[in-house]
């Protein structure tokens, strides 16, 4: 109910958070708004020494259009991507995935960077950020790099980033016309974390059929899991009910889910198909619209 | 701005509460909100094991930490928690306040901390070194029946804690004339009462000797008792306040460990102590409600005529006994038959002995177990007779002219008119209208379905309820009464009784509750007990001080007081409406020069005991609807009609249905302590433990019929438990007749989504 | 890190406070026990229940889930700053006026997250409120007559606001 003692740091700029994270090396977790890291902390399931607060560093805040890129700051909160006019414009899938995490308190307090870097298996950021082929941008003391969503997400609670690394900016390229997104998800009834989900990016071309597509899944892996066998059966197809169902009912392909208490590792091969179908199906409708 | 209402108009007005204002501006007083110069604070360790021997404790790093005042083990410790014995043979394992030797549950105390801060005592809680040596463990009650199953009490010769029987009639004859006999095996989900404060207490030593108790309970007087059995200290040393207390569901009716320990520890070190339950100790150590396994056949004839009833209810008590643990179970011996004659019945109860949290009464505490199995099985046979559901119902349905009706069972109902509730119901639904909306949706293809309960549901048992009425030197009136509120609206709805029996308005009425210093012994709050005994008790005192007064009235007034009559603020001459006095004037004479033959003071008690239970009833519909991809079960449409005879205050009296209904949502739809097959807890959290939330509500028509019951001085019955008892059947026989097209015969609840889907998956292969 | 923990600064119910906390000192805490304002509740340990909703900064957060060294320099209301001396906030008169609480525990959290619904949604649908009740526990009510008080109080504010 109350963590184990630390030590703590007010981080006023990026830079002061990595020569914090230099000196403290693995002793030491960053906190943004704290909504994964202090209820473990509390369960005693985390007990870092040090804590590094970066929630009041400055310019990490904010949504913006970078070129051809939506630009989203670490330490935006949910409510403030769920509730942006740029990403409802550009990136309805992105808002709806916003706007089901948790509840009205967790979302005015977490952040977009907190939940990607804590890369809990049930969170929704991951997941549709995948289907979006977002990239996460990373400060260490060595300079910035880049990194793709591909690749991003290695196993539970873990991603390629490195213990003195920042990550502090989402960013998610901006669809071209004739593209749509959407967000489904079948959240556990207590938690309100995913059981499955599906997050869809679909590109029609002049003739309606399906130019491209990118298809994420959560609740079947340690993280999300792109849906290869739906993209390739939709690449190319007219983006019929039919079509889309079929290429769904492929969609849990090659994944592995396990038991839970909750539902079996049946229900969420399931879940999937029906979860991309409906994303799918509602990413197409908008592509035709734009 | 208090909404006004003549005397004689309360009783039945939906008075605006008054404890609302203090609590709607956060200036409640919750245990944990109690806090004391050189408060010190409890912290325990626990069990990770379902089963083990402890093979050693070492505190030794704990003990040495900063802040930290003492440390104890089960070693140090040896008192436990009294079980009365309530069934003739019933064993009686102990139930030490710290383990000793052995765990039997996971989460058992086995070390207690005391510190200067709530973080300290967690910080040297977590410093503990215990080993265990695993022993097996059982988690099913059923299981621990079957031969070789492990023993959760190792020192017992089986997990069976006692076995009862309850039977009238010739069940055998019956059941070898009957025409067709309907057999079913129905489960009911082990719930968490979960009331929204976490248990608490704080115990506070006082100078001369006495021992001072907040505590989070439902009932301070018997919890006293227990706690004095438990400590060996005297009970009348010890006073115990329950103040505002954050709901309770019947958890929070017995003793628990960490009380006596909080008292111990205060006692031996001789300060105060405090220990608040987190939620996921609440989780392990709460008692939990339902988890019964029953066996059931009904006998009828071709015509659907109910013969005969039998019944094997295979309780889960868990691992220790708490005061109420026993209790639950063998309300199915009075309750199985249900609204129905049924003339040959046989009840069995087996209580078993699990390694799980203890059970014990939670909202409808074997109510809701038995009417879903009454009404499974009702439903099951209207199928398999091929008559209609509600036919069937009728055609059984003790009637009217019956009451007073003594049961198979030997259990007197007081009153009751079903076909009138069940019509009410139907009226409300547009019944006839939402099964041919089923039957058109069903034609689609779509898996829609509509399920009645028709229950009767005992309330008011548990002895005596307590009240005294005083009318103060002033001619205020202060109530005390036994039976003490957590969240029911005592203070207003018991204000209502006093005001309108005083003729007085409720602005003169105090009513005091939870402080066993101040109110005579009482029983509390449980059962849907309160308005029938408090209110019984309340009204008893009431009447006995009015006939006092009148005599003091008489003897001012210069008149006999057979004709002094009761007038809006006080009394009158009969006939003489100028010849008056206030409640004032008379509790100044009493309280005054003494009055010939007449003593002083203006105070009555009553023990208030009528010795059986009250009646209510109900009938209630669903409309559900089944999501065929998801498996997630939707309700279109909820009627509700409950008879609680008189009531005394509508709005509270929707509220507690409202309350009670969300419950029973939780019940078929989410909630579910589930553990693994070795013991080990699964839904120890509200991650993992699915609370019903406000968008879990659905449409929903509340109806009432009015039934008075005739053995009680303002005819109420009780209603706190009564959408808890009756809408978990309703919704069940919706969803089986959802499924039934199918060949689905049962499914036990909670109906999660991810059930449902498997079980269509199943039957349609 | 020292004995005598961090120092920090917090407007509370309109009234600057100044404290030294313990890094570990959640906010919840820091505002029951350091500042004496228990009318913000504790309910469970794993952010679910809402019973300790207050307003950080205007929004509606879980205080059991906040350091208070994270509060440092924050603005914050409780379920104490809502009254006018005696005169109860709209949303305090329409969860009694219409039955919206039973035991009072899960109240303050719930009353502080309808006030935040009211002020980002002056006139909530019913679905719009029940969604916005998600990070909020009752057991006693079945929520019906809390979304009863929130849509009264929507409507008095909304009336009180035509008649100025």
């Amino acid at each position: 109910m109350f963590p184990a003692s630390f030590g703590y740091f007010a981080a006023r700029s990026v830079e002061e958070a990595l020569d914090l994270l230099t000196k403290h090396g693995e002793d030491a977790k960053l906190l943004a708004g704290g909504h994964s890291l202090i209820p473990a902390m509390k369960l005693r399931l985390a007990s870092p020494r040090y804590l590094i607060d970066i929630g009041r560093v400055p310019n990490l805040r904010g949504i913006r259009v970078d070129g051809d890129t939506l630009a989203i700051g670490a330490l935006t909160v949910h409510a403030d991507v769920a509730s942006s006019d740029l990403v409802r414009r550009h990136l309805p899938g992105l808002a709806e995935a916003a706007s089901v995490i948790g509840d009205v308190q967790v979302r005015n307090r977490g952040t977009i960077g907190g939940s990607v870097a804590h890369a809990d298996p049930g969170a929704d950021f991951p997941v549709i950020l995948m289907a979006l082929n977002a990239s996460f941008t990373a400060v260490s003391p060595s300079g910035s790099r880049t990194l793709p969503v591909d690749g991003f997400f290695v196993d539970f609670f873990t991603t390629v980033l490195k213990p003195n690394e920042v990550l502090t900016e989402i960013r998610a390229p901006l669809p071209p016309a004739g593209t749509g997104t959407a967000y489904h998800k079948m959240p556990h009834p207590a938690s309100g974390y995913v059981v499955v989900s599906a997050g869809a990016l679909i590109s029609r071309d002049a003739s309606g059929n399906c130019a491209s597509a990118r298809v994420a899944i959560g609740g079947l892996a340690s993280g999300p899991l792109r849906a290869q066998a739906t993209e390739a059966a939709l690449r190319g197809k007219p983006l019929t009910a039919k079509n889309i169902a079929a290429a769904a009912a492929q969609a849990a392909e090659g994944s592995d889910p396990v038991d839970d208490v909750y539902a079996s590792a049946e229900y969420k091969r399931h879940m999937a198909t029906v979860l991309v179908r409906r994303a799918v199906e509602q990413a197409s409708e908008r592509a035709s619209k734009k | 701005m208090t909404t006004q209402h003549a005397p004689s108009g309360l009783i039945g007005a939906s008075v605006r509460r008054v404890e609302d204002p203090v609590l709607v501006s956060g200036k409640g007083c919750f245990v944990d909100d109690v806090q004391l110069p050189g408060m010190l604070y409890m912290a325990l360790l626990r069990s990770p094991y379902p089963h083990a021997k402890i093979i050693s404790i070492d505190a030794s790093a704990a003990r040495s930490m900063p802040g930290v005042e003492a440390v104890l083990t089960g070693d140090d410790v040896k008192l436990n928690i009294p079980s009365p014995v309530m069934i003739p043979g019933q064993k009686m394992p102990p139930h030490p306040v710290l383990a000793r030797g052995a765990v039997h549950a996971a989460g058992t105390p086995v070390a207690a901390v005391v510190a200067t801060s709530r973080a300290l005592a967690e910080d040297a809680a977590n410093a503990i070194e215990a080993e265990y040596e695993a022993l097996p463990a059982v988690v099913n009650a059923e299981k621990a029946l079957e031969p070789g199953a492990p023993l959760a009490r190792e020192e017992l010769e089986s997990n069976v804690c006692y076995t009862a029987i309850k039977k009238g009639g010739d069940v055998e004859k019956a059941f070898a004339e009957a025409d067709h006999i309907v057999r079913m095996h129905i489960t009911s989900p082990r719930q968490v009462a979960m009331a929204i404060e976490p248990r608490g207490a704080v115990a506070k030593p006082e100078p001369n000797g006495d021992l001072t108790v907040w505590l989070s309970t439902q009932s301070p007087h018997r919890v006293r008792a227990d706690l004095a059995t438990s400590l060996g200290y005297p009970e009348h040393r010890i006073r115990v306040i329950a103040p505002d207390v954050g709901g309770g569901f019947g958890s929070k009716g017995p003793l628990y460990r960490e009380y006596v320990l909080a008292c111990h520890f205060a006692l031996k070190l001789k300060r105060p102590v405090k220990w608040t339950a987190t939620r996921s100790e609440d989780f392990v150590t709460v008692i939990q409600g339902r988890d019964q396994a029953m066996t059931s056949e009904l006998a009828l004839k071709r015509d659907g005529t109910m013969t005969g009833l039998k019944v094997r209810v295979v309780a889960n008590l868990g691992a220790y006994l708490c005061s109420n643990t026993a209790g639950p179970p063998q309300r199915m011996m009075a309750m199985a038959p249900g609204c129905y004659q049924i003339r040959n019945v046989h009840v069995e109860v087996v209580a078993v002995f699990t390694n799980t949290v203890s059970t014990g009464p939670y909202r409808g505490a074997g109510r809701p177990e038995s009417v879903l199995n009454i009404e499974r099985l009702v439903d099951q046979a209207a199928r398999e007779l091929g008559i209609d559901r509600l036919a069937i119902r009728r055609k059984n349905f003790i009637r009217p002219e019956q009451f007073p009706y003594k049961t198979a069972v030997g259990v007197e109902y007081d009153s009751g008119d079903y076909e009138k509730s069940l019509d009410e119901a139907l009226r409300l639904s547009n019944y006839d209208e939402i099964l041919r909306y089923r039957d058109a949706a069903r034609a689609r293809g779509e898996l829609v379905g509509v399920g009645v309960s028709t229950f009767v549901e005992p309330s008011g048992g548990a002895g005596f309820e307590s009240g005294t009425v005083r009318v103060e030197r002033t001619g205020e009136i202060t109530v005390l009464t036994g039976s003490s509120s957590h969240g029911q609206g005592h203070e207003t709805a018991f204000a209502q009784i006093a005001a309108e029996k005083l003729r007085v308005s409720m602005d003169h009425v105090a009513i005091r509750h939870g402080d066993t210093m101040a109110i005579q012994q009482g029983v509390g709050t449980f059962g849907s007990r309160s308005a029938v005994m408090g209110g019984g008790a309340l009204v008893i005192a009431a009447d006995r001080v009015i006939a006092k007064a009148r005599r003091f009235a008489a003897h001012l007034l210069e008149a006999s007081h057979e004709d002094i009559v009761q007038t809006d603020g006080g009394f009158a001459v009969a006939g003489v409406p100028e010849k008056k006095v206030t409640w004032r004037q008379v509790a100044a004479a009493a309280h005054g020069r003494p009055l010939p033959g007449l003593e002083p003071g203006l105070q009555e008690t009553c023990f208030f005991d009528p010795r059986r239970e009250a009646w209510g009833f109900g009938s209630h519909v669903a409309l559900i609807k089944i999501d065929r991809d998801s498996g997630e079960v939707k309700i279109e449409k909820l009627v509700l009609v409950d008879d609680c005879g008189v009531i005394i205050n509508p709005m509270i009296v929707e509220g507690q249905i409202h309350g009670g209904l969300a419950q029973a949502l939780g019940e078929a739809f989410r909630e579910q302590m589930i553990y693994g097959d070795d013991g080990e807890v699964l839904t120890g959290s509200l991650i993992n433990y699915a609370m019903p939330r406000a968008e879990l509500m659905p449409p929903l028509t509340l109806g009432e019929t009015v039934t008075p019951n005739p053995f009680h001085p303002l005819g109420v019955k009780g209603v706190g438990e009564a959408a808890t008892n009756g809408a978990p059947s309703a919704i069940a026989n919706a969803v089986i007749d959802a499924l039934a097209p199918l060949g689905i015969k049962h499914i036990d609840m909670p109906y999660t989504a991810p059930k449902i889907w498997a079980a269509i998956k199943r039957a349609e292969g | 890190m020292s004995d005598e923990g961090i120092k920090i600064g917090v407007t509370v119910n309109g009234v600057k406070r100044e404290a030294a906390v313990e890094p570990r000192e959640l906010l919840v805490y820091f505002l029951r026990e350091q500042l004496g304002l228990t009318g913000t509740h504790v309910g469970c340990d794993t952010s679910q229940c809402g019973a300790c909703t207050i307003h950080l900064n205007g929004c509606a957060v879980k205080s059991c889930t906040i350091l208070a060294v994270q509060a440092d320099g924050a603005e914050i209301v409780t379920i104490e700053g809502l009254a006018r001396g005696d005169a109860l906030h709209p949303m305090q008169e329409g969860f009694r006026e219409k039955h919206g609480l039973q035991c009072g525990y899960c109240t303050p959290g719930m009353i502080m997250t309808a006030v935040y619904l009211l002020k980002t949604n002056p006139n909530p649908t019913e679905d719009e409120i029940k969604r916005a009740l998600e990070g909020n526990l009752c057991r006693c009510t079945g929520y019906v007559n809390i979304v009863e008080a929130i849509k009264w109080t929507a409507q008095k504010i909304g009336g009180d606001r035509v008649s100025r």
